[in-house]
């Protein structure tokens, strides 16, 4: 079934192609032709992640695509093992099921065909990522994804906000890329090939130089800075809401953002030969969640609320690889894919019924809204961390890897004691912000009363289909993590053996739930009521004007950065494209036509004019040949 | 300086300046006669070379045909006289000047470079029969082919210049 | 006598033939400083022959072909000047420059 698993992403490229060029005139828009290629994928997925479960080895395949010489070349292929075989999983499922749910939620669009093509563009973009073995190949999947996530959130482009917002995402990550793309060369100059394997084989063995593994590891880390919105690349992320729910739950929640993480899983082994690399990680992991988590606290859009939670919680992925914890970011990632995703579609149920994206304009809709309210529920208490759901078993075992680097023995991570230290502080105080904005969240949305001017009803079946699989899964996904034959063991490999399942260290398991049971708690008590005359956080205005305006970071972009390029950049290129290259090239028309209305007087068209023409060619010749020439 | 050398200055200089005035010469006829004087001059410097044959066709042919060809010419267009309709302005005469003389003497600087000590030695006049011999049977076929060259500026000639 | 003088006699009449192409405006006298070019040439032709001494006489005979195509050429010509003459009155051929740009 490995043999098979080129199929995953070229089914859905093949139903872009087909749903580009015929899409219109199929029936149903072309819908089914987008799901069922997803679908076919996603039971090859199933059989491969099986295949792993039951023990079965690493799969690789690759043919040379493009020699470049001196032993240098470009190979396509694909490597099928355990981190592939779950994010396989991950990225179909998610799919398929925001495909579902997209047949109800995009119904009348004008541009449904086109909708689901680029949906179909972007799986194939994330599972070619996902499948690589090459870093090229990733990068090939990787601008895909980038390009797609532009053309989804600028689906309604009508609205100029919503294509600025598209080319805010595509710059900002574009930002990140460059890093990427640098770092890429570096390793492939180091170690004479693209390969991944063969890489980290390089640096294991010692044959690659530190610094240049240091050097590297961080611009490929930028490239995750800027597609999994850490600090400072955050900023696109919650401008990303512009696009269609469906298109957030899946990309902005579930798969394009947790590429960066897969980015350090994949490249594990060159990050923990690089220890500072991981301290910085770390650093920013740990900036990242607080602030996020700052921030979603004071939103009304019920999307920037999720939006900025997910920042929050690929900081904690993130985070978990820094302090050595490979098995427990990879498994939080499974787990979040599921419960952010279920959270986004929910909402985007609850946005389509009530046609405002706004909690102000919100809440009592827990009666009016039964399935969606117990689905949604299921997936905020997940986000929290409460236990049994999903989302405890993989937060706490982040908390337990920080605690263990930081506290406890000396770690065998490469991080310094003092980072594990702030990232298990940090993200203790997050866990109690996720909680209250999460809190916060439920019950303006489906408490008190009903402020809007809607008629909530509840979402269709086609909707809530979905919502009910997911919430299973969110429910549900966190076992993976136990027993022998966990999720660490699926993922491990040569150079990265498995850590066993989830050790339950019961003093901190105490202390989360207390910390999220306080934070909802504190949720609660704030929000029981409905929205309150003022938001509480305006009572310190500082603290309100920095939260209100996104701790500055977008003005200081704006201004520092784009206006520079918009205002004097772009233009001084204009000029110079069109004045000294277009000149060039006009010029030379120009000349070329003045020189001809100088040279065309030979053609007098009278006779002796020529003959003497002749002559004097004659003499010049014979005075030439003989004395220049000949001598 | 032998009798032929004074006879061929003697025809050189009649010769060459009957050439002279022909390019020069203010009425067409006037320019026609002394093409005549010209080429006779040339008839004689042929008989000087030994080559007699050559020189009576010259005479018969340029002399006789020719120029009765170019005077009917001239009548039927009814040449005009005087410096002003026959040449051209004066800076393209001073630029034919430049260029003509410019001809001759990179013509002499070259073949004074090459033949500037050679001499012709006395010879038998070319027998009209050795001639004959030669052209019919060493150039039989550029023969043939001047024929039919003058066979098709004949029927071009007529057909060009008749009136319908 | 010295290869010299007839050579030289001939430039100078090819010369003077060039001067009169270059500078006469009437068509008919440039046919005529063609026909002094031509003959040029033929002094030159039988100069060579005399001095080479050829026994197959080859320049002699090739003068005899130049004088034919002369002939031939001069008709060709007065032909064509006469038609310019009926179709224009003229024959100044700085008026026949239908050619230029």
């Amino acid at each position: 079934m490995e043999k098979l698993a080129w199929l995953v992403p070229a089914l859905p490229l093949v139903a872009w192609a087909v749903l580009l060029l015929v899409g219109k005139r199929l029936p149903g828009g072309g819908a089914a032709v987008g799901i069922l290629a997803v679908a076919v994928g996603w039971v090859i997925s199933l059989a491969i992640l099986f295949g792993v479960i039951g023990g079965a080895d690493a799969y690789h395949t690759s043919t040379e695509w493009a020699p470049i010489g001196a032993g240098f070349d470009i190979p396509f292929g694909m490597t099928v093992d355990g981190l592939a075989a779950v994010m396989l999983v991950v990225v179909t499922s998610v799919s398929l099921l925001v495909q579902l749910y997209s047949v109800s939620y995009m119904r009348g669009d004008e541009r449904y065909t086109f909708f689901f093509a680029k949906l179909s563009l972007f799986t194939t973009g994330m599972l070619i990522v996902v499948l690589a073995d090459n870093l090229l190949l990733m990068l090939f999947g990787w601008e895909i994804m980038g390009i797609c996530s532009y053309f989804l959130i600028g689906h309604y482009w009508e609205d100029v906000a919503n294509a600025r917002a598209a080319i805010k995402a595509f710059l900002t990550t574009r930002v990140g890329d460059l890093g990427f793309m640098a770092g890429i060369f570096v390793f492939a100059w180091a170690a004479r090939s693209f390969e991944i394997q063969r890489i980290i084989d390089g640096v294991e063995t010692g044959e690659i130089s530190s610094t240049t593994v240091t050097l590297g590891a961080a611009l490929l880390f930028c490239g995750a800075i800027g597609k999994s919105g850490q600090f400072p690349l955050h900023t696109w992320l919650p401008d990303a809401m512009a696009g269609p729910t469906p298109v957030s739950a899946l990309i902005h929640a579930a798969t394009m953002v947790a590429a960066g993480v897969f980015l350090v899983a994949r490249m594990y082994p060159v990050f923990e030969a690089s220890g500072s690399v991981l301290n910085e990680i770390g650093i920013l992991a740990s900036i990242t969640m607080l602030i996020a988590a700052l921030l979603a606290l004071v939103q009304d859009d019920i999307k920037r609320v999720l939006a900025y939670s997910t920042i929050s919680q690929l900081a904690y992925m993130m985070a978990a690889l820094s302090v050595g914890g490979y098995s427990a970011g990879i498994f939080h990632l499974f787990t979040h894919a599921f419960f952010k995703a279920l959270l986004f579609l929910a909402a985007g149920a609850i946005i389509h019924t009530v046609h405002s994206n706004n909690m102000s304009e919100m809440g009592g809709l827990a009666r009016a809204m039964p399935v969606t309210f117990v689905t949604f529920l299921v997936g905020a208490l997940a986000l929290t961390g409460i236990a049994p759901l999903a989302g405890f078993w993989s937060k706490d075992e982040i908390l337990t890897d920080a605690w263990n680097a930081g506290f406890g023995g000396a770690g065998e991570a490469a991080t310094s004691q003092t980072v594990a230290q702030i990232v298990f502080v940090t993200g203790m105080v997050t866990a109690f912000l996720t909680a209250l904005y999460v809190g916060r969240m439920l019950w303006l949305t489906f408490g008190a009363a009903y402020r809007g001017q809607g008629h909530p009803h509840e979402a269709d079946a086609a909707m809530l289909f979905p919502l009910v699989v997911l919430a299973v899964g969110a429910a549900l996904a966190g076992f993976v993590g136990l027993g022998d034959n966990s999720i660490s063991t699926w993922i491990q490999t040569e150079s990265l053996p498995a850590h066993g399942p989830v050790t339950l260290n019961v003093g901190l398991i105490v202390a989360t739930t207390v910390v999220g049971l306080a934070g909802l708690a504190v949720g609660t008590a704030l929000y029981r009521r409905g929205l309150p005359e003022h938001e509480y956080l305006e009572r310190v205005p500082l603290l309100w004007k920095t939260l209100q305006r996104k701790f500055f970071l977008d003005d200081l972009y704006e201004q520092g950065i784009v206006r520079a390029v918009v205002g004097a950049l772009a233009p001084a290129t204009y000029w110079f494209d069109q004045r000294v290259i277009d000149g060039v090239v006009n010029g030379a028309g120009l000349g070329t036509r003045r020189l001809a209305r100088g040279l065309r007087y030979v053609q007098s068209g009278q006779a002796q004019w020529y003959a003497a023409a002749l002559f004097i060619g004659v003499i010049g010749l014979a005075v030439l040949v003989t004395q220049v020439i000949g001598s | 300086m032998n009798g032929q050398e004074i006879v061929f200055l003697i025809l050189a200089v009649i010769g060459g300046l009957a050439g002279l005035l022909v390019v020069t010469s203010r009425n067409v006829v006037h320019a026609a006669l002394f093409l005549v004087v010209a080429l006779s001059s040339i008839a004689g410097v042929f008989l000087l070379l030994a080559a007699p044959f050559v020189a009576f066709v010259q005479v018969i042919i340029y002399v006789g045909a020719i120029v009765v060809l170019i005077l009917f010419g001239i009548m039927l267009t009814r040449a005009p006289v005087g410096r002003r309709v026959l040449d051209n302005t004066l800076r393209a005469r001073v630029g034919a000047f430049v260029i003509g003389a410019g001809v001759f003497v990179m013509l002499t600087v070259f073949l004074a470079g090459a033949f500037g000590d050679k001499r012709i030695a006395n010879q038998a006049a070319t027998s009209t029969a050795a001639l004959g011999d030669s052209l019919f049977r060493n150039y039989v076929l550029p023969f043939e082919a001047v024929s039919v060259l003058l066979l098709a500026a004949l029927i071009g000639a007529i057909v060009l210049a008749r009136r319908d | 006598m010295p290869l010299l003088y007839p050579l030289v006699f001939a430039a100078f009449l090819f010369s003077a033939g060039v001067y009169g192409v270059l500078a006469r405006r009437n068509a008919v006298m440039v046919l005529m400083s063609i026909e002094l070019m031509l003959n040029a040439v033929n002094v030159n032709l039988v100069a060579f022959n005399a001095y080479l001494r050829d026994q197959l006489h080859s320049g002699q005979v090739f003068a005899l072909f130049v004088i034919a195509v002369a002939a031939a050429e001069v008709g060709i010509g007065l032909a064509i000047v006469l038609l310019i003459f009926r179709n224009r009155e003229t024959v100044n051929i700085d008026e026949v420059d239908l050619l230029r740009w």
